[in-house]
């Protein structure tokens, strides 16, 4: 029987001094952009709440949104998902993501019922 | 980067397609599916650490990351979230240093593989020294919870080291709250102290000073369980950096197992990312 899995891809994944020198570019535009928002992030939370009390709310999801920017810049960039065939990265992030919204959905919302509960016979 | 392959491949291994839908190889496809299943896990616990945050009962409170993480090592006075926003900025950078390597890797330059490898090992010790901190500094606690014999909660304002032992005259709680203006002060605070009910330092997986016992236990768990990953990511990449500098790459003809380190660093990054923003920040 005739195997698919031994070809060589990884031969393939070279690149020259030139391509180099774009992908080091990028690079270092992420990192720089990462480090930006890690320290928008951490003046946030500790300064947010003296300027603006009572909106921690707000800040939360500020938070999650700029999380969320953060993990596509590593998985696309550094991880390179974003120069793998369309194929690939589906068959990666589609399975995932549709468990994470199916269990933070159900947990989130659950947790709020019980809270409630909790409230009238604690 | 691999993209679609370029080479003209013999027609015996074609796909039915005329090529593959994938392009990857087998190593590179099998951590991809091993670090999905690896977010699963860490999915579960964040969830499950939401979980527990969002029913908690009346009359309990969530304790805040800027008040409970607030030293810095080698520094007295609070700095809140300094040295988490630290440690989260060097797992940043030895991704950084690892995506270097992997480009160094796709140019044969082996010389440039080593030297972002070391960095990157580099970076991963300093990040797991650091944790051993923030545990060690956790578990110690800095403001032990008294209950008062009238049922008040009080807080020391320091917390006395290991072998310490209190000087009356310059003890001191505040009431209510660790950041509460309402102090108690001197030889009448100590006699308040010696009278509790109960003084709660530190934490360990039954009580703890800051909140909830599950407040400390997903500490625990989930940094824990992180930092297990970082130490099985530093070793991971001394054993391909060992490689590389015994040439066992060049000979091969490509560096590939430094990309699936690389992938597999990154996603103790990945990990770590939202970490800090789900315990530390939220």
């Amino acid at each position: 029987m005739e195997r698919d899995d031994i070809i060589e891809y990884s031969l393939d994944a070279g690149h020259s001094e030139e391509q180099g020198r774009v992908i080091r570019k990028k690079i270092l535009f992420v990192t720089i952009l990462l480090s930006v928002i890690t320290s928008v992030e951490v003046l946030l939370g500790v300064f947010w709440m003296d300027i603006m009390p009572n909106s921690w709310h707000w800040v939360k999801w500020v938070f999650i949104v700029l999380t969320m920017i953060k993990a596509a810049y590593i998985v696309m960039t550094f991880m390179h998902l974003g120069d793998e065939r369309r194929n690939v990265r589906s068959m990666i992030l589609m399975p995932y993501v549709l468990f994470l919204m199916y269990i933070a959905f159900v947990l989130i919302w659950e947790a709020t019922y019980i809270h409630e509960i909790l409230k009238v016979f604690l | 980067m691999s993209g679609e392959a370029s080479k003209t491949i013999s027609n015996a291994v074609l796909w039915g397609g005329g090529r593959s839908p994938l392009s990857v190889s087998y190593g590179k496809l099998m951590i991809w599916f091993f670090l999905v299943s690896d977010a699963l896990t860490f999915t579960g616990l964040l969830a499950a650490y939401g979980f527990a945050r969002h029913s908690l009962g009346p009359g309990m409170e969530w304790p805040v990351g800027e008040i409970v993480f607030s030293s810095f090592p080698g520094l007295s006075g609070t700095y809140p979230l300094m040295y988490v926003a630290l440690m989260t900025f060097i797992l940043i950078i030895s991704s950084v240093t690892m995506v270097l390597a992997v480009e160094a890797g796709h140019r044969m330059d082996k010389k440039g593989v080593v030297k972002w490898l070391f960095l990157t090992v580099i970076g991963g010790l300093f990040f797991l020294s650091s944790q051993a901190f923030e545990w060690s500094h956790f578990i110690h606690g800095s403001h032990a919870r008294v209950t008062l014999a009238d049922g008040r909660t009080a807080f020391l304002v320091e917390n006395p080291h290991h072998g310490e032992t209190i000087d009356p005259a310059t003890f001191a709680m505040t009431i209510g709250s660790t950041q509460s203006e309402e102090v108690v002060k001197g030889p009448e605070a100590y006699k308040l102290y010696q009278s509790a009910i109960s003084v709660v330092s530190g934490a360990n997986m039954t009580e703890n000073e800051y909140g909830p016992t599950s407040y400390a236990n997903f500490f625990f768990f989930i940094t824990g369980f992180h930092g297990f990953h970082v130490t099985t990511g530093v070793i991971l990449n001394i054993v391909v950096l060992t490689m590389v500098i015994k040439g066992v790459f060049h000979r091969r003809g490509h560096y590939e197992m430094v990309e699936k380190a690389g992938l597999y660093w990154h996603f103790v990054d990945l990990v770590w990312v939202f970490v800090f923003t789900f315990f530390y920040l939220v």
